[in-house]
């Protein structure tokens, strides 16, 4: 056995690897209820990736079938509800995890130096997350299906010059069509989940390679200079990787496994009382999740008398619905897209988590939370000449949080930062 | 293996010649994948023009078909909504259709080959969504014009001859397809004189 393990181990280094990346990893002592969405959005994911793979097994991607299919799903084909019911709540409750990973983020400022490529990452997949979802959403061909890719799709129609010819191009067809349906449903089952698995590895690559940030934003890995006192040094043996053959000493820190593994199980547990609640009892999510429209069949001749989209394209969807010009409005809500990602780079300050900033960071990040929600909220309201004008105020509070940020992040008047983690 | 010296302009033109032949025929095996998602020769097909015939058609009444799967309305029109045109004006974004949205012989006031049959694509300018027809009760909508379309979607209005209100989200006039008459009572809707 021992010899087998030795063949293996010298062709592939697998208990090198559990080492470098689980038994030997280390991780801040201080890790809080935030840091449970990381490991759930993995969860998340692979439920996405199972679920769906059965209910591609009875679902006809056809403008014909698609919408009969579902129908069988839900009523014939056995656990084909909690199938089909999983995948569509498990598409929000992707979002719920991955807003509160963000949020964490930017609350201890995980994506300052040097987790740049880190946060990259994580918006690459935040957005590829988004395209995932609205193709899902078109699967079922409901009403909202087709009219909410009809509103989505000509958004892309505002491109000066190209724009018609684009959506032209994106459709396959003069119309949202079959065609559309079938090479989104090809996107949704197979190039998106590749590229998200992908693009999730690297990002757990990249956060390996410079370690988790924690609620203290200060550094656990120290410089082997005599300068740390003993009894902060960890217990416990980490892989050379992180302390450079004694280069480096990491304090207050424990290995991921089985320390975090546990802790995980523990939040995972939490966010599964949470998730079976709405799948046995509110699938629907309240009409946010699924929405009521969808349950009717596509029909291009009649618009739903309210299009919105699911909630978690509000936010954004309300800041382009706030500029009354399509071209700029369209502008606007990739600019608050991206305005998140270039955020290592808006932020200019030295001290990471909100602990030790300024009153007023505290503050903007309240800012930025309440705009973010009402934005969410208004992106489900019909547009009113009321509900317009607050989408333009919290729009421009919105990108205030980023403007305001690089202005007082240079010379921000910071708390002393702690030696040791708290 | 051979000692001799290594001949870098030589080494640096074969990789530069390969890199160019390998980055067109990159080019051209990615046409066909890009090329693949425009519209199949049956989508084209589809896309055909439509023969409607006009005469039993009552005032004021609004008939929709389909072309290309867009919902195109037909209205005939009364008199008094012909002659209320030209009393909201002011009102209007684009009141003389400078905008291409419509065919040339559609650019007048009642933006329509004959004033009483207007065709107008059924689908509002702003995002895409089908306005109501309100022939009579237009005015809870925009004051003291008696019909006209009210997209529910977003709130943007337009008169009777689908031209666009100001201060609503939609920003251009309602979009008429090409078409043309083939005898009294009878359009084609996607086909004119110029593209027949």
């Amino acid at each position: 056995m021992k010899n087998l393990m030795n063949w293996i181990e010298y062709r592939l280094p697998v208990v090198e690897k559990m080492k470098i990346h689980m038994t030997q990893y280390p991780a801040p002592k201080n890790f809080n209820f935030w840091y449970f969405f990381g490991s759930l959005a993995i969860v998340v994911l692979v439920n996405q990736i199972l679920t769906g793979i059965w209910l591609t097994m009875n679902y006809e991607p056809s403008a014909e079938g698609a919408f009969r299919s579902i129908e069988y799903i839900m009523r014939d084909v056995e656990y084909g509800w909690l199938l089909r019911y999983m995948h569509s709540t498990g598409a929000s409750a992707f979002f719920v995890v991955v807003y509160l990973h963000m949020l964490r983020g930017m609350m201890y400022g995980s994506y300052q130096k040097p987790r740049e490529l880190l946060w990259i990452f994580g918006m690459l997949i935040y957005l590829v997350l988004m395209a995932e979802a609205f193709m899902g959403y078109m699967l079922p061909w409901g009403q909202m299906s087709f009219w909410g890719a009809q509103v989505i799709i000509s958004i892309f129609g505002v491109i000066p010059f190209i724009g018609d010819d684009l959506t032209l191009w994106i459709r396959g067809d003069y119309v949202i069509s079959g065609a559309t349906l079938n090479r989104f449903f090809a996107l949704h089952v197979i190039a998106l989940p590749l590229v998200l698995v992908i693009l999730v590895f690297l990002h757990i690559m990249a956060l390996h390679e410079v370690g988790s940030n924690n609620p203290d934003g200060i550094e656990t890995k120290r410089d082997n200079d005599g300068t740390v006192p003993a009894e902060a040094v960890s217990k416990f043996e980490f892989h050379d990787n992180f302390t450079k053959g004694g280069k480096k000493v990491i304090i207050d820190s424990i290995p991921f496994h089985p320390y975090y593994t546990v802790k995980d199980l523990v939040g995972l547990a939490g966010f599964l009382f949470l998730f079976a609640y709405v799948i046995f009892f509110m699938p629907e999510g309240g009409g946010y999740f699924l929405e009521a429209p969808n349950f009717e069949l596509a029909n291009p001749m009649k618009t739903p008398e309210h299009i919105a989209p699911v909630w978690y394209f509000t936010p954004f969807y309300a800041i382009l619905r706030a500029v009354p010009n399509p071209l700029f409005g369209a502008v606007a809500m990739f600019a608050a897209i991206l305005a998140l990602a270039l955020l290592p780079w808006i932020d200019r300050g030295k001290v990471r988590s909100v602990r030790y900033r300024c009153g007023l960071h505290k503050l903007n990040l309240v800012n930025f939370c309440i705009s973010f929600v009402a934005l969410g909220i208004l992106g489900v309201l019909p547009a009113t000449p009321l509900y317009t004008l607050l989408s333009q105020l919290f729009s421009f509070t919105y990108f205030g949080f980023f403007i305001l940020l690089w202005f007082y992040s240079k010379n921000e008047n910071t708390k002393p930062l702690p030696e040791r983690l708290t | 293996m051979s000692n001799a010296p290594v001949d870098h302009g030589r080494r640096r033109f074969l990789t530069i010649a390969t890199s160019v032949v390998g980055g067109v025929g990159a080019i051209g095996a990615a046409v066909p994948f890009i090329a693949s998602w425009s519209p199949s020769e049956r989508a084209r097909q589809a896309g055909a023009a439509v023969s409607v015939d006009v005469s039993k058609m009552e005032e004021g009444q609004l008939i929709r078909v389909e072309w290309r799967g867009k919902p195109v309305w037909i209205v005939k029109r009364t008199q008094e909504m012909i002659d209320s045109l030209p009393d909201h004006e002011n009102r209007l974004r684009d009141p003389e259709s400078k905008e291409p949205q419509q065919p040339h012989y559609a650019q007048n006031r009642h933006r329509s080959v004959r004033p009483e049959f207007f065709v107008a694509v059924g689908i509002c300018t702003h995002f895409g969504c089908s306005p109501t027809y309100m022939p009579n009760e237009f005015a809870a909508q925009a004051e003291g014009v008696r019909s006209g379309f009210f997209c529910p979607c977003h709130g943007s209005r337009f008169d009777i001859a689908g031209r666009v209100f100001q201060n609503v989200p939609a920003p251009t006039n309602l979009e008429v397809p090409p078409y043309m008459y083939t005898s009294e009572f009878t359009m084609m809707i996607g086909e004119d004189e110029e593209t027949a």
